[in-house]
């Protein structure tokens, strides 16, 4: 059933446009960048952007900070919202019950698919702004390193560079902490930091299935997916809020920019996979108590 | 095949389905009638374990539903009220999708089965198209391929014909016979009682809910004592058969007679020319009206003036008695 899931993954149009869409946010932002030159300030704007705009190498990175708060979670809600009550609406799901495909099978083919929709994005961005970076901002500009002052650990507002030349192009890229990382740190930091996303969107998933188990309108669940959010990221801000925020499904969502500190500062990142753990856990279990025993009507 | 005992359904207030016992066996063309709104779909769903009973029992292929759905649903191909696929993909990619899904589709014979079940519903040269492009007709004849991909051993068709024209309900007919007589049992259905009649060898009707009637079609359509005579002289007929004919329309008469041959021998030993003699069974729609109470305008009966003769079968007299009864 997870092949099954994956070949109407790929085989939809939707899938591609709405990567092409993700991807091309980073792409509009480089291009006004390289155009008019102007950085904006450190500590401003998305995280990284000022941090990178000196090394092409690091546009990733930036790249994953523009495209994460609304355009990615935009996207996985859709695609989740649509699992199962997508189905219900066009017709199919009594089909594929009906031939059989188990509900708990069919759950859990649909979150591998979001799965496998989410880190398709995540290296669509990767790759396309790493050309981006590289073509447009261009390397040759890579030149605040190590000399950068600050470095202060925790904040991302260190690494703004100041554009002294000195060592050679791509020779070395400096970490958000002011220590220079080698270009297999990079990679492996890189990485680690498609990884920790993908698996930040999984919560969103698994409250987008769940809602699609419930309503019989994709767009219904992909709102209230979209509403919890939006909830969340309200309240991670409130100090109010303090007593929850440890448990808010965003709340660790930026913690992947601690693997560009030097050395990786680890312990949001294990909150974070934690956190989604949790919410899989709870929501994938409540949409499997609810769809287990739904009357198919539709 | 399928048994169902005091089979229950109810949503919140409405009670859809009504202690309904379904008894339909190995090698019928078993035909459930019933006005829409009657619950022929939910009963349906129960049976493939989509819609989960109330209270009752389900035995299909022997088994338990909805507890051995997953062993009994690879047996069965069906088609659930309006055909679904996905817009995007072709015909074929729409079989092979939902053939790989769950268990039992084998993959080493899918193409022959995909290719089978497209050659059997007459959809061969139209298979690389979009469905999105599919007109209503083809999409529910690429419904009833992915009802046949598996080769099941029974089929349960929940209005079939919907969408089709003449021609695609005659296919439809053909094709659901012969799969018959090759040993599917199949259970459909339907409010359209022209279809019901020329293809079920069994019938049960749905009211509100309740199974009022389930018996085999031949043994419902008892001659009624009544034969059709038609002829070039009635006047020389009604004189002879004295007080026997209940009914004159033009050259046509309804005659009380429990055999039609002695009856025939009377008329030519008068002298009367017989064009022609028919023995009046009760149709379908004097069985299913009696026991439901239900307006004929619920039922798909062809109004006057667009009679489908052809569709009724043989036992129907299609006579003037059986209309315009109250």
């Amino acid at each position: 059933m997870i092949t099954v899931e994956l070949f109407k993954l790929v085989r939809r149009p939707r899938t591609w446009l709405s990567i092409a869409m993700i991807c091309a946010l980073p792409l509009v932002v480089a291009i006004f960048i390289a155009v008019t030159h102007l950085e904006p300030p450190p500590g401003s704007g998305s995280a990284f952007l000022s941090a990178v705009i000196n090394q092409g190498q690091l546009y990733p990175a930036a790249a994953l900070a523009l495209v994460l708060p609304v355009f990615l979670p935009v996207a996985v809600a859709v695609v989740a919202g649509d699992s199962i009550a997508g189905e219900a609406t066009s017709g199919t799901l009594r089909y594929l019950l009906a031939r059989p495909v188990g509900r708990t099978r069919l759950l859990v083919a649909k979150l591998v698919s979001v799965s496998a929709f989410t880190a398709l994005a995540v290296v669509a961005v990767t790759v396309t702004s790493y050309a981006t970076g590289v073509l447009i901002l261009g390397p040759s500009r890579a030149a605040a390193v190590g000399a950068v002052p600050g470095g202060v650990s925790g904040s991302i507002t260190s690494a703004g560079g100041s554009p002294t030349a000195g060592l050679q192009a791509g020779a070395a890229i400096t970490s958000l902490s002011g220590a220079p990382l080698t270009y297999l740190e990079l990679v492996e930091r890189v990485l680690g930091a498609m990884a920790f996303i993908t698996v930040s969107m999984l919560g969103v998933a698994a409250i987008a299935i769940f809602l699609s188990t419930i309503s019989d309108s994709p767009l219904g669940a992909a709102l209230g997916t979209l509403a919890v959010l939006v909830a969340s990221e309200v309240l991670v801000t409130l100090n109010a809020a303090s007593a929850v925020q440890p448990y808010l499904p965003t709340r660790y969502w930026l913690a992947w920019i601690d693997f560009f500190r030097q050395p990786i500062f680890w312990r949001d990142i294990q909150h974070g996979f934690a956190i989604q753990a949790v919410y899989v856990v709870v929501f994938l279990g409540a949409a499997w108590a609810n769809f287990a025993t739904k009357d198919i009507t539709t | 095949m399928i048994t169902t005992e005091n089979l229950t359904k109810r949503f919140g207030r409405v009670q859809a389905v009504r202690a309904v016992g379904l008894d339909v066996r190995e090698g019928d063309r078993y035909g459930l009638l019933g006005p829409n709104g009657s619950g022929k779909s939910t009963l349906v769903r129960m049976l493939l374990g989509l819609v989960y009973a109330t209270s009752g029992s389900i035995t299909v292929l022997g088994e338990s539903i909805p507890r051995h759905v997953g062993r009994v649903l690879p047996e069965i191909g069906a088609l659930i009220e309006e055909p679904a696929a996905y817009p995007h993909l072709s015909g074929r990619a729409n079989l092979r999708l939902l053939d790989a899904a769950g268990p039992h589709g084998s993959r080493r014979s899918r193409r022959r089965r995909v290719d089978d079940a497209l050659e059997q519903v007459g959809l061969a040269g139209v298979d690389r198209r979009p469905v999105r492009a599919y007109s209503l007709g083809m999409r529910q004849r690429l419904g009833l391929a992915a009802a046949l991909v598996r080769r099941p051993r029974l089929l349960i068709l929940d209005e079939p014909t919907n969408g089709l024209d003449p021609r695609g309900i005659r296919d439809m007919r053909d094709l659901l016979t012969g799969l018959n007589a090759e040993g599917v049992t199949i259970f459909l259905s339907s409010h359209l009682l022209p279809e019901v009649s020329a293809l079920c060898t069994r019938i049960g009707v749905l009211d509100t809910g309740a199974l009022v009637l389930q018996d085999q079609l031949a043994a419902l359509q008892q001659p009624t004592g009544r034969v059709l005579v038609s002829t070039d002289d009635p006047e020389r007929a009604v004189a002879a058969l004295d007080g026997l004919v209940e009914r004159r329309d033009g050259a046509d008469l309804v005659v009380r007679s429990p055999d039609p041959a002695q009856l025939n021998a009377r008329l030519v030993a008068a002298g009367v020319p017989v064009r022609s003699l028919l023995e009046q069974r009760r149709t379908l729609e004097d069985i299913v009206l009696e026991v439901t109470g239900a307006g004929a305008d619920q039922f798909g009966v062809p109004g006057p003036g667009n009679g489908d003769g052809s569709s009724d079968g043989g036992g129907d007299t299609d006579g003037a008695s059986s209309r315009g009864d109250p």
